[in-house]
């Protein structure tokens, strides 16, 4: 057997999470709990993981061109990957609604600084 | 802007829990400029900061929550913007800085010398040291900020400082920064074409050690700091110029 191919029974688990997962955050982009611009990253990793495992050249490719020692370990990294974008990503959200939350929280001094001083007149 | 009308000075004192010396630096601040205008941005106090403030007679805006000293520095700079004022003299509300001080710095701007007035407490030779490990950091940001502006500055950490009506324009946008505005600033409007000049003040010891500067925020200080002066220059607006 080759040693660079999956097992059929690794594929199968590397398939079915990876369908579970895209199917988890359409679900909830559905249900709008997940707003569409929060998951694309996260479609692109269940849709990444599933091309590469159904797509079983491409992922030797890949493993032999990045030098891992085998076409899971392959997965596994890419996985990685894929969660510190994620992480990222998400530190990069959170730094722009601290700046939008303070931009409101001064709007909201300099009104209600004003009704007050209207009120006194 | 007419350059032959008097200015609208505005003084700006940013307070979190500064219940117990507000009312004396107000006190203080009216007794020194008769006439200037107070306005304290308390920043979230859950003392009686805005029920003194008010009762000294300063006009008082209250964020919702904690946001930061330069947050709140920010929003009485966005309230002098509104409101018409020509400049603004910042002064901390623990009694730190000497409102004695605030004639001279405003006149820096009022004469159009700068556009920023920065209170040095090293110039006067007022006997007052700060803790070695604070004196440290300070020679560090000192010649840092000196190197990358090329401007010999004295007390790049000084919080007492007068600015002018296009320097509130430029720091009114999203650039500057919510936590410590320091040194990392001073780099930031040197290079954006502002003119810096220090005036001698006296500062006294902070008594009851300044909660910006306690635990362990000293060395997200030095990070912080450290991190915004060096990227300072790679930013776009570093190259904007004044009134852009």
């Amino acid at each position: 057997m080759d040693p660079l191919r999956m097992t059929t029974h690794q594929q199968l688990f590397a398939v079915l999470t990876s369908a579970i997962l895209f199917f988890l955050i359409i679900e909830l982009v559905r249900r709008r709990k997940l707003r569409e611009e929060y998951s694309w990253l996260w479609l692109l990793t269940g849709a990444t993981m599933i091309v590469l495992v159904v797509w079983q050249q491409l992922l030797i490719i890949i493993t032999l061109v990045i030098g891992a020692v085998s076409p899971v370990t392959t997965l596994l990294l890419f996985s990685l990957l894929f969660l510190l974008a994620t992480a990222i990503h998400y530190s990069v959200i959170i730094s722009r609604l601290s700046t939008n939350v303070k931009t409101l929280a001064q709007e909201h001094a300099l009104l209600a600084g004003e009704l007050e001083r209207l009120r006194r007149r | 802007m007419s350059t032959v009308r008097a200015m609208r000075p505005l003084a700006l004192i940013p307070a979190f829990n500064e219940a117990s010396s507000l009312a004396d630096v107000i006190k203080r601040i009216q007794a020194a400029h008769p006439g200037l205008p107070v306005a304290v941005i308390d920043d979230g106090s859950t003392d009686e900061t805005t029920a003194v403030a008010r009762q000294a007679g300063a006009c008082v805006l209250r964020l919702p929550f904690n946001t930061g000293y330069g947050a709140a520095l920010q929003t009485g700079y966005k309230f002098a913007l509104r409101e018409g004022y020509d400049c603004v003299v910042q002064i901390d509300g623990d009694g730190q800085h000497e409102p004695a001080d605030i004639p001279a710095l405003l006149d820096v701007i009022e004469r159009r010398e700068a556009d920023l007035a920065l209170g040095s407490r090293f110039l006067g030779g007022t006997g007052y040291r700060p803790p070695l490990l604070r004196r440290l950091g300070m020679s560090l940001f000192r010649s840092l900020a000196s190197n990358l502006t090329g401007v010999k500055l004295s007390d790049v950490t000084s919080g007492f400082q007068a600015l002018s009506r296009d320097l509130l324009t430029f720091f009114a946008a999203d650039r500057y920064p919510a936590d410590y505005p320091d040194a990392d600033v001073i780099v930031m409007l040197q290079r954006a074409g502002f003119r810096i000049k220090e005036v001698p003040v006296t500062m006294y010891p902070n008594a009851r050690m300044s909660s910006m500067h306690s635990g362990l925020r000293p060395i997200y200080y030095v990070f912080k700091m450290l991190l915004s002066i060096v990227l300072t220059p790679l930013r776009h607006e570093a190259v904007e110029r004044k009134g852009d």
